[in-house]
């Protein structure tokens, strides 16, 4: 079979694909769809020692893995996806494997921005990145701003990176905030104390809703200080596959066990934000 | 009316100190001999109250004492890899009393049942600390059966605390307990403050706990100490943060390292929210009245199988 045919099939396949993606993703649609799912992305290096690849190269295999993942998820109409992608924690590891996800963040953010065909352009994407940014190398952060300021006009679906980010960080940080403009009230004369509504809003998640449904890979069942505040409510599952190996059939399962636990979770949601106020 | 608790003051539950950094190994706790004629401590008032179990923590201190010493932590749990502190999500009480046509109030009763041989079955095996989710503050905006629902509940769960604090477990009350009855307050205060110096296992129930509440209510604490003087906004740290919140009460280990939550829900419900950051969350679809030692040792034997590494790598 020639070359020109090879590339017709491979067309025609790929049409096929997304025809059957859309419908599959219009039945899934007649149920209730999370507005934001929260991904941990666990199981790179795991999965780069099982296929023996070079170190550093699952990385590298995950973000392509992260790209379909959303291509996936913007498409079901999931307005918000937030992923952890470095911790603070994660510092303490080897130095070169730090310098190495520094690295890889900047060089795919930089591809993300200036190539033609990628998610940020095909769905109006509009980048956020919570954490410490200070604490990035000077490359991946001026890499993270220049995306954030690229894509603040963006009227698409949302993706939050958390980068040198933990939850009692990101709390550590809204208190000091709330601390802060309280004395600032206070001098001006003003009373009464700090709510709930008043932290959440000096979170770096204020303008998100909270996370309908948190997915970590590759078995473990913790946190690992991610969205403690946000997730109080939110469906936990965590499936086997490590993260380069999650795929579509496992996004639609997660999107199912939603849709079965949904109107328990959405009750108890309900409950909480009337006692809140 | 309920009781007030009057303790023997000649009652001194002593054991040997050990470090916190340590976990106890197998056979080397030892209690202390009771005094038999203080063991009966529910007074004679009330007999007609007829609260659950009660008569079955009654059994003479001295045989039980004996086959505590005996028992051996079943395999294939390992003393060195147990969890200091455990948490437990209470759920699925009123579902399982559904499930057989009882009234809920009889699902809260087996749930009682089950917690007080938790909380042996931790002692035996060397658990420092117990937290368990007694009553969210998002409960009290349930629809309400009839009058008083949440009163049998609530009588059941300050009796776990009246009937086990001899056994030297030291409570802590965390959550809002304003919600309460007055009657349930002053109880729930007595039983803090009679077991405070007990030592053999720390048992934290949170009442109309929410995690955010309680973070925002750190928050205003510090808001306050900002206010005199004492703390600068950009001075404060995470170790003030947890400072302030109610599970400082163990200082030693304040975070649970395993967190139970039983009747199939996958959430954390508002429960423990900073304090599980690094916590091993269990899931399973036993309902809480059929948690039982097996499915104890199964949470505990998962909780050991799993590699906790705190962001870092393990080679």
């Amino acid at each position: 079979m020639g070359k020109r045919s090879r590339k017709l099939v491979s067309k025609i396949l790929g049409r096929v694909w997304r025809l059957f993606r859309r419908w599959l993703f219009l039945m899934l649609s007649f149920g209730p769809m999370p507005e934001h799912i929260a991904f941990i992305l666990d199981g790179n290096r795991r999965y780069a020692k099982k296929k023996k690849l070079k170190m550093g190269a699952g990385h590298n295999v995950g973000f392509n893995s992260l790209v379909a993942v959303l291509r996936y998820c913007y498409e079901l109409g999931v307005k918000y996806v937030t992923v952890y992608a470095f911790s603070i924690d994660n510092f303490n590891r080897k130095p070169e494997e730090v310098q190495g996800l520094m690295a890889l963040m900047k060089e795919k953010i930089d591809e993300l921005l200036e190539e033609e065909d990628t998610i940020v352009h095909k769905f109006g994407l509009r980048i956020d990145f919570w954490g410490r940014l200070d604490l990035l190398s000077e490359s991946a952060r001026l890499a993270a701003e220049r995306a954030m300021a690229a894509t603040a006009n963006n009227t698409g679906p949302v993706l939050c990176v958390c980068v040198a980010y933990t939850s009692t960080d990101e709390i550590a940080r809204a208190i000091k905030k709330s601390c802060s403009k309280k004395r600032e009230e206070e001098a001006a004369g003003a009373r009464g104390s700090i709510a709930v509504a008043d932290l959440e809003k000096n979170f770096d998640s204020a303008h998100c809703p909270d996370p309908d449904i948190l997915i970590r890979t590759s078995g473990e069942t913790r946190l690992s200080n991610f969205l403690l505040w946000q997730s109080a409510l939110t469906h936990l599952q965590n499936p086997r596959p490590l993260w380069p190996e999650f795929s579509l059939r496992n996004l639609i399962w997660a999107i199912l066990k939603y849709q079965k636990a949904h109107p328990y979770l959405e009750a108890r949601r309900r409950r909480l934000a009337k006692k809140q106020n | 009316m309920l009781p007030s608790l009057h303790l023997n003051s000649t009652l001194n539950c002593t054991t040997l100190n050990y470090s916190s950094t340590l976990l106890p190994l197998r056979g080397s706790r030892r209690r202390t001999r009771r005094d038999v004629a203080n063991e009966s401590l529910v007074p004679a008032a009330h007999p007609a109250r007829r609260y659950p179990s009660l008569s079955a923590s009654l059994a003479p201190a001295r045989e039980e004492e004996e086959r505590k010493e005996g028992a051996l932590l079943p395999p294939p749990l390992r003393p060195e890899t147990l969890p200091r502190h455990v948490a437990v999500i209470m759920d699925g009480n009123s579902r399982w009393a559904k499930a057989r046509g009882l009234p809920s109030s009889a699902g809260h009763e087996a749930g009682y049942r089950t917690l007080k041989k938790m909380v042996e079955l931790s002692c035996q095996w060397g658990i420092r600390a117990l937290t368990v989710f007694a009553f969210s503050s998002e409960n009290w905006t349930r629809p309400k059966v009839g009058s008083g629902f949440a009163s049998p509940y609530l009588e059941v769960a300050a009796n776990v605390c009246l009937v086990l604090y001899r056994e030297g477990i030291r409570v802590c009350i965390i959550g809002d307990s304003s919600e309460l009855s007055q009657s349930l307050q002053k109880l729930a205060k007595e039983v803090v403050d009679k077991t405070k110096n007990n030592t053999q296992i720390d048992l934290i129930v949170a009442i109309s706990y929410s995690g955010r509440k309680e973070i925002t209510q750190a928050c205003q604490n510090i808001a306050r100490k900002v206010k005199d003087g004492l703390l600068e906004p950009e001075d404060i740290t995470e170790s003030h943060i947890e400072e302030e919140l109610e599970t400082n009460c163990i200082p030693e280990f304040p975070n649970p390292d395993l967190l139970i939550r039983t009747s199939g829900e996958l959430r954390l419900s508002n429960f423990l929210l900073w304090q599980s950051a690094y916590t091993e969350l269990f899931f399973t679809n036993t309902y809480w009245p059929d948690f039982g030692e097996a499915e104890y040792v199964e949470a505990l034997t998962s909780f050991q199988n799993r590699q906790r590494r705190f962001g870092q790598r393990i080679n």
